[in-house]
């Protein structure tokens, strides 16, 4: 076990992988960073250091610093994994998906089936998400939401460290396109990681992060660790939390939740996405319609509202579900007797 | 055409005014006051001033995420930008937007944008509409050089050009993107403009650097797309930005003494006292008293700021529709 960043497990996991398989090649903006300047080459990683030393180690065909051209990019992805490489595409911000979506959507996406699964187009797209940084409406979306709603994709919000590990490695070596989200504030976050070079955490597999029997709660990204400190605060009240750390979105792990709110018969989802159409929607309808009889309480969704990301501080916080707002919803539920 | 003194003093004051909001900015986000992500003018307020002299409220622009300059010239207040920028909700957008979303549709401000090269197809519509309202009035996208290698860019020359929108291109070429030389990004042999030649618009180039290389150039560019029919057309500018990527930025891609040598040569400031002096059409003191009362009023848009009434939980709800 080593100790390390949140963004540093993405660069190792990258380098390892990129060391063991000569076809995988990384692409995107600065992601080498000083290209064409004075400085030169690695001047200057990517704005996350998600990539810092890639181009040293691999080389530029390898480790493709790209122009401002996000379309291009994803396209440049789907052309790639039909050509036998595994590319692992950067986009900057999650928001840019907007840039590039058709690429994605219409392409990566349903090659597969629409060929008859005759292809196979093992991509990687990886993307920072989600606020915190008064970035606002257009630089701090959760977009996971549009994503996992895709047939095709996969969708993996990783939490920890150890968590990028195992995914990021699952990724790299899946056959098909993968959508990897980081959470920008999580990336200066430290935990201990798995050193095995073969270390894979499998799509689907929610981890348990709390365990409790009077209430469920499920979430992933940011938003976990404030459900973390709300069961550790109710914890010493006598009242047990499940929190389960769902890891993929697309496949989702329907047996984890299900036996947790067989026992506990109360669930929240906690979710930066807006309310609408959204992943605490999806989830509360899969309980509702396959635990119904164990419910003691109404499933509830934590979200932020049916509106933009604001800038100021004080609006994105108080758009933010917060440890207040998820706290409220637990007692709310346990309301139900 | 000789430009009247007051025209000159206009002119020198709308540059100052940039560069000392943008100068206090940089100080006042060391102190971690002001939240986001903040992306500085500096080194390019002659084009926004040498390109929106020429420009009434009727005449719309759309910016970027370096947005300041633009909004400045083009009319925004400053102390409702300020407030902006510090997030209060007497700001220009009530603190919802930020210094990438600055807005002020009223003077013809269509927007910054947090999305590179989303502007360029926005300034077609709003060229189709001049060009439906026969007014001979124009819509101005400015772009970076990364901004135009965009597809998004591309498609908004060819679609400019196929319906003959009354739009400019303007094309600001502060030689990087973000980390990244243009000499790498941009294809075309370090050369922006021969691109929207390309697409069939005519092209013009500048210095950035020169208000009055920007603003003469800018008077045959408007002189040519204000005419009905014409259609659009496009101009380059070379120029240099004096901060960071963005404030934080430790601009290790920077040659050795290559920012202490751009402030000394390339400053528009500088340039222009030296101008007209030079050609005896002010003072020094005309220029100084400038200096002085423009410092006073940035001074006083953070006061302002400072003061200001801060936005409220209650605030994130309101604006996303006109009724739901
Ligand atoms: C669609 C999109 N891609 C990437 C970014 C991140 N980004 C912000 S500014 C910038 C560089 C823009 O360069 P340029 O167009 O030359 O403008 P400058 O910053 O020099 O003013 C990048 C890559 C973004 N905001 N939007
Ligand atoms: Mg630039």
């Amino acid at each position: 076990m080593a100790k390390m960043m949140y963004r540093d497990a993405v660069v190792s996991t990258i380098a390892e992988e990129m060391a063991r398989d000569e076809n995988v090649v990384c692409l995107g903006e600065d992601i080498v960073g000083g290209m064409g300047t004075p400085g030169g080459p690695e001047a200057i990683g990517g704005i996350w250091s998600t990539s810092t030393g890639l181009f040293g180690k691999f080389g530029a065909d390898r480790v493709i610093d790209t122009p401002i051209s996000e379309s291009a990019i994803m396209g440049a992805a789907a052309g790639l994994a039909l050509s036998g490489k595994r590319p692992i595409a950067e986009l900057m911000f999650a928001d840019f998906i907007g840039v590039s979506l058709d690429q994605i959507w219409n392409q990566l996406a349903k090659f597969r089936y629409m060929f008859g699964g005759k292809t196979k187009c093992p991509a990687v797209i990886r993307m920072a998400y989600g606020a915190g940084y008064n970035a606002a409406a257009q630089h701090s979306q959760a977009v996971h939401q549009i994503l996992t709603g895709m047939p095709g994709l996969k969708v993996v919000m990783p939490t920890t460290p150890d968590d990028v590990k195992g995914l990021l490695r699952t990724a790299i070596r899946d056959d098909d396109p993968v959508i990897f989200l980081e959470h920008k504030a999580l990336y200066g976050v430290k935990g201990e990681v798995s050193d095995d070079p073969d270390y894979m955490i499998p799509f689907g597999h929610a981890r348990l992060s709390r365990a409790g029997q009077d209430v469920t709660i499920v979430s992933t990204g940011l938003l976990l660790g404030f459900c973390e400190a709300v069961a550790d605060k109710l914890a010493a009240e006598g009242i047990g939390c499940d929190v389960i750390d769902l890891r993929t979105t697309s496949p989702l792990d329907e047996e984890t939740i299900l036996d947790s709110v067989e026992v506990t018969g109360r669930l929240i989802v906690v979710d930066e996405a807006p309310p609408r159409c959204s992943l605490g929607a999806d989830i509360c309808a899969l309980v509702a319609e396959k635990a119904f009889a164990s419910l003691k309480a109404p499933p509830l969704s934590v979200n932020p509202p049916h509106t933009p990301v604001p800038f100021a501080r004080e609006l994105e916080t108080a758009y933010l579900p917060s440890v207040d707002k998820i706290e409220a919803a637990v007692r709310k539920v346990l309301s139900y007797r | 055409m000789q430009l009247s003194r007051e025209a000159l003093l206009r002119a020198y004051r709308q540059m100052k005014v940039i560069r000392e909001f943008e100068e206090r900015l940089h100080v006042d986000i060391q102190t971690g006051e002001i939240a986001g992500f903040t992306h500085l003018y500096c080194g390019q307020e002659a084009v926004a001033v040498g390109v929106c002299e020429h420009l009434s409220v009727e005449d719309k622009i759309v910016s970027t995420h370096r947005g300041h300059g633009h909004c400045l010239a083009k009319g925004c207040d400053v102390n409702g930008m300020m407030k902006e920028i510090w997030g209060s909700r007497e700001g220009l957008c009530k603190g919802k937007g930020g210094s990438m979303h600055i807005a002020d549709v009223d003077k013809g401000m269509l927007g910054a944008n947090g999305i590179v090269g989303a502007g360029a197809p926005i300034a077609v519509g709003a060229g189709i509409a001049a060009k439906i309202d026969g007014k001979g009035h124009v819509a101005i996208t400015f772009s970076g050089d990364g901004a135009c290698n965009q597809g998004t860019t591309f498609e908004a020359m060819n679609m400019a050009v196929v319906t003959k929108a009354a739009t400019i291109f303007v094309f600001e070429n502060n030689h990087y993107s973000e980390h990244t030389g243009f000499e790498y990004a941009v294809g075309t042999n370090k050369d922006i403009a021969s691109r929207a030649e390309a697409f069939g618009m005519k092209v013009w180039r500048g210095d950035g650097t020169d208000f009055f290389s920007v603003y003469e150039t800018m008077r045959e560019v408007l002189d040519y797309v204000r005419v009905p029919g014409n259609g659009p057309a496009a101009v380059e500018f070379d120029t240099e930005r004096f901060f960071g990527h963005f404030e934080g930025d430790p601009q290790r891609y920077r040659g050795p003494g290559e920012l202490d040598r751009i402030r000394e040569m390339r400053d528009c400031l500088k340039n222009f006292r030296k101008s007209v002096i030079d050609a005896g059409l002010l003072e020094h003191a005309d220029i100084d008293a400038l200096d002085a009362e423009v410092l006073e009023a940035i001074e006083e848009s953070v006061r302002q700021a400072k003061a200001a009434d801060r936005p409220t939980a209650e605030d994130v709800l309101t604006d996303v529709y006109i009724s739901y």
